[in-house]
């Protein structure tokens, strides 16, 4: 095995050029995430801040808040992690038909609503006490076995099989080889793939309120709470910190975690890892088959319930939606909803990709490692801070900058941005981090500048994971609904916005347009990963090394 | 370094002409004076009727949502020094005093503002026109109790009865304006002393609480698509009128005597670019042609007097006669704390 210099190690040309390169997309990069996350958020809470923190601390609820709000993460992510191994493996590693399929299948429980999944969950397991917690982790954990599946397949994908085999040839068991070989490279992709989760887990906001059933609360929705209804800023922005703190601290382990597991890697082309499966393999393929039954069943539901009415089965739902809905629901046709998705997610994507990449590029030509992994971290606080606390605060700011953005329809990209950013980072960072640094000197060596190096060595190797992460982060976007929600929207309705007027309406024939607006979404959401997919990255010039 | 320019700057470009796609369907017939509406999330309208609006006054209304009552309110308030738009409409009977002692509003009076709208009036300087009335009212299944011969509750009285047990389902009051809606009408009901042991009394008599409208009404109550387990939801006066039989009688029926009356407010701004082409908005939400439609779009009723109501409601779903009422500042002074002893009392 070829390891690079102990843990990070820089490109080796720090020339000038390369210094201002990184200077140049670290000032773009902070500059967006000051002027749209943490103006906005630094002022709300400023409205809130004087001394109430303390009365809050002080109080034996907050804890309670904190542990259930922590604990329930916790369990949604060791369930997401449970069940998004085996697909990862599938995924990465196995030649099986319809492997684009299922990639896009998988992506799926990522744009439902949560408040249409919370209430597939609700009917599926009933109602009482004992049941909402598991049903709360159920929830998270449907939500996000994509994120393990996707981020830890993406560097999968790209191991190279021969160390492994290697390891077989002199007598390792498969799972010896598995944990004392494959695992340890994996360590940097499955630690983001956690992070990611565990983020989203603890501010998961619709999925709490609806299987909590205002019993089970958590800091996510005791925040919108205060901020939303009450208008308690003070008591917000004490609860606000407190999550801040708790998520820097989550953030902290999880870079310590990830401290000198990063090594170089003998990256391969993905074409090369995967072969069809053979003896104990199908045991994984299996139990990659439970795991898609399990997230096909809340689906399934949802399209059962688009067909059905009190007197048998009917398309009404779907003919309706391709209107504008029974008696003007909806402002604007199912078609149309769907086309604004598609552009405010692509633009979200776009911009994501944009900010996620230069900051991914600063991550790594960064020479000092505190300074990199302060800055890592920074870049996943978006994550981990409230919704509301971020809408709320752009309604109190974002006036102060030419053309108030405050109403502007740009505003939900770039919001959605925020979101999707962090996770376009997590997705590529692990493989940048794996190159063999020693290519790039080669190439260096050979004249290349360092954009040409980059563009020589990184890209064709991380470009299936920049695919990925396009793909994630559209999907993400396409159904976030968290920022959405918050801001003042100009009415012109994206799905899930729709799906959420449609199912605050009486009415059979809403309810059944809910469920069709919800398959709709499904569709275009598949159609997009597919379509993604199909783009494939230059890899052709990844060589023998 | 240039190549990194150029491929920063190509993406730049392209992210912002990708963005465009966007703000391109925006910027369109600036000429017109544009006035921009702050709704709540279930504004909904006639779209002929606002081009119609658009023909005759040359004023073009933008509409930006802006969440539920509550949500709505609070971002007024909060933005209240440079305001995020012109007309605000939403504000309820629940919230309306919030935003009138933080000075949100203008006057502004309608023409017609005495020929119904004023019964509602809060305060005589007219900041505030009520647009609609949303009652929010208990909903039974008349169906599941005709299968079974119980006779159908009657008041609130009745949903302690040990006969109804297990039967109602209602929104919490800390997340629902529905739910919060319907604590007011048991404080109104049993007064400041007594609410608090009714909800004891609903809670052992196995009332199923869930955090939104949503779960309780479609999938909790019988009566609805979701075919629930339950026959009694809290829901609004007008929502049975969704739930006819083909030959167009009512499945379902709200209980008169557990109504509480919910208004629905507009206002100009404080602070509008336009306070004139504003105040023309908010007697737009008051014609007769806009108050015609409100409760085919947003299953509400008119406020103004004389509006007919669409076809059927007057058998489905009538205008409760005396609904229930708490004065607006006693709201503004108690909510959040009967809030918390109502989490005190039915959460433990």
């Amino acid at each position: 095995m070829a390891r690079g210099g102990a843990g990070l190690t820089a490109p080796a040309q720090a020339g000038s050029g390369h210094r201002i390169a990184v200077g140049v997309a670290a000032a773009v990069v902070l500059g967006f995430l000051g002027l749209f996350f943490a103006w906005p958020v630094a002022a709300i809470l400023g409205l809130g801040a004087d001394g109430g923190v303390t009365g809050v601390l002080a109080d034996p609820a907050t804890w309670r808040l904190v542990a259930f709000t922590l604990g329930q993460a916790a369990g949604s992510t060791l369930l997401a992690l449970l069940a998004g191994m085996p697909l990862a493996y599938v995924l990465a590693r196995l030649a099986i038909p319809g492997k684009t399929v299922l990639r896009a299948m998988i992506m799926v429980p990522f744009v439902l609503p949560t408040l249409v999944v919370g209430m597939a969950f609700r009917a599926l397991l009933g109602g009482d006490d004992g049941v909402s917690v598991l049903g709360i982790m159920l929830a998270n954990g449907f939500f996000n076995v994509a994120v393990v599946a996707r981020t830890v397949g993406g560097l999968w994908t790209h191991l190279d099989r021969r160390v492994e085999d290697t390891a077989r040839s002199l007598g390792a068991s498969r799972l010896r080889a598995f944990t004392s070989v494959t695992l340890p490279a994996l360590l940097p992709a499955l630690g983001s793939a956690l992070a990611v989760v565990f983020l989203f887990c603890s501010t998961s906001f619709g999925v709490v309120l609806v299987l909590g059933g205002g019993r089970y609360r958590t800091l996510e929705t005791e925040i919108y709470l205060r901020t939303v209804q009450l208008l308690d800023l003070r008591g917000a922005a004490a609860l606000s910190l407190l999550q801040l703190a708790a998520i820097v601290a989550a953030l902290v382990i999880a870079a310590l975690a990830r401290r000198r597991r990063e090594t170089a890697l003998r990256l391969r082309k993905a074409e090369e890892t995967a072969r069809p499966p053979q003896g104990g393999e199908w045991w994984i393929v299996g139990a990659a088959g439970v795991v898609v039954a399990a997230l096909a069943t809340p689906i399934v539901s949802l399209l059962l319930r688009s067909v059905s009415t009190r007197d048998g089965w009917s398309l009404a739902g779907y003919r309706a939606l391709a209107g504008t809905g029974e008696r003007g629901t909806l402002q604007v046709s199912g078609i149309d909803a769907a086309l604004n998705s598609v552009r405010t997610a692509a633009d979200a994507t776009w911009l994501s990709l944009l900010i996620g990449l230069l900051a991914s590029f600063v991550l790594i030509g960064v020479q000092r490692r505190t300074t990199a992994e302060l800055l890592d971290t920074v870049l996943m606080l978006p994550l981990g801070v409230s919704a509301v606390t971020v809408g709320f605060g752009y309604l109190v700011t974002l006036d102060a900058l030419p053309g108030d953005l405050r109403t502007s329809p740009l505003l939900v990209p770039f919001a959605q941005a925020l979101v999707v950013t962090p996770l376009v980072i997590r997705m590529v960072l692990p493989v940048l981090r794996s190159i063999d640094t020693r290519l790039r000197q080669a190439a260096a060596t050979l004249g290349a500048n360092p954009w040409r190096v980059r563009w020589e060595i990184d890209v064709p190797l991380a470009a299936r994971a920049v695919v990925a992460a396009a793909g994630f982060g559209f999907v993400v976007a396409l159904g976030e609904f968290g920022a959405t929600s918050f801001l003042a929207r100009p009415d012109a309705p994206t799905l899930p916005v729709a799906i959420g007027r449609l199912v605050s309406r009486p009415g059979e024939l809403n309810s059944q347009m809910a469920y069709a607006a919800c398959a709709l979404l499904m569709i275009v959401t598949i159609v997009a990963v597919i379509a993604i997919e199909r783009v494939r990255g230059r890899t052709e010039s990844v060589g023998e090394f | 370094m240039n190549r990194f320019l150029r491929l920063a700057g190509a993406a730049a470009l392209a992210a912002l002409t990708a963005s465009c796609s966007l703000a391109g369907t925006q910027n369109q017939d600036q000429s017109a004076r544009t006035v921009t509406l702050v709704a709540h999330d279930s504004f909904a309208a006639d779209e002929k009727l606002l081009a119609k609006f658009q023909e005759t006054t040359g004023i073009r209304v933008n509409v930006l949502n802006s969440g539920d009552a509550g949500e709505l309110t609070n971002k007024l308030v909060l933005s209240k020094a440079n305001p995020i738009g012109d007309v605000a409409y939403g504000v309820d009977s629940t919230f309306a005093s919030r935003a009138l002692r933080e000075g949100v509003f203008e006057p502004h009076r309608a023409p017609n503002a005495d020929q119904g709208p004023q019964r509602y009036a809060l305060e005589p300087e007219h900041r505030l026109s009520a647009v609609d009335v949303a009652d929010v009212c208990v909903n039974v299944d008349s169906g599941w109790f005709a299968q079974r011969g119980l006779p159908e509750p009657a008041n609130l009285r009745d949903l302690a009865d040990p006969r109804y047990r297990d039967l109602f389902s209602v929104p919490d009051p800390t997340t629902s304006s529905p739910g919060l809606a319907f604590l007011l009408s048991t404080v109104a009901a049993f007064g400041e002393n007594g609410w608090q042991d009714y909800w004891r009394q609903l809670a052992a008599n196995g009332t199923k609480v869930s955090s939104g409208w949503e779960e309780a009404y479609n999938q909790d109550f019988s009566g609805s698509a979701g075919k629930g387990p339950r026959p009694i939801v809290l829901s609004y006066a007008s929502s049975p009128a969704a739930e006819v039989n083909p030959d167009g009688s009512p499945r379902t029926k709200a209980l008169a005597g557990t109504c509480y009356r919910q208004v629905e407010y507009a206002g100009v701004l404080r602070g509008a670019k336009d306070p004139e082409a504003a105040g023309r908005v908010v007697d737009f939400l008051l014609s007769p042609e806009f108050q015609a439609q409100v409760a085919d779009t947003m299953y509400v009723y008119p406020s103004v007097r004389d509006v007919p109501l669409p076809q059927g409601w007057a058998v489905s779903a009538p205008l409760p006669p005396r609904p229930a009422e708490l004065p607006a500042q006693q709201v503004e002074q108690n909510r959040d704390r009967w809030v918390e002893q109502w989490r005190a009392v039915v959460r433990g």
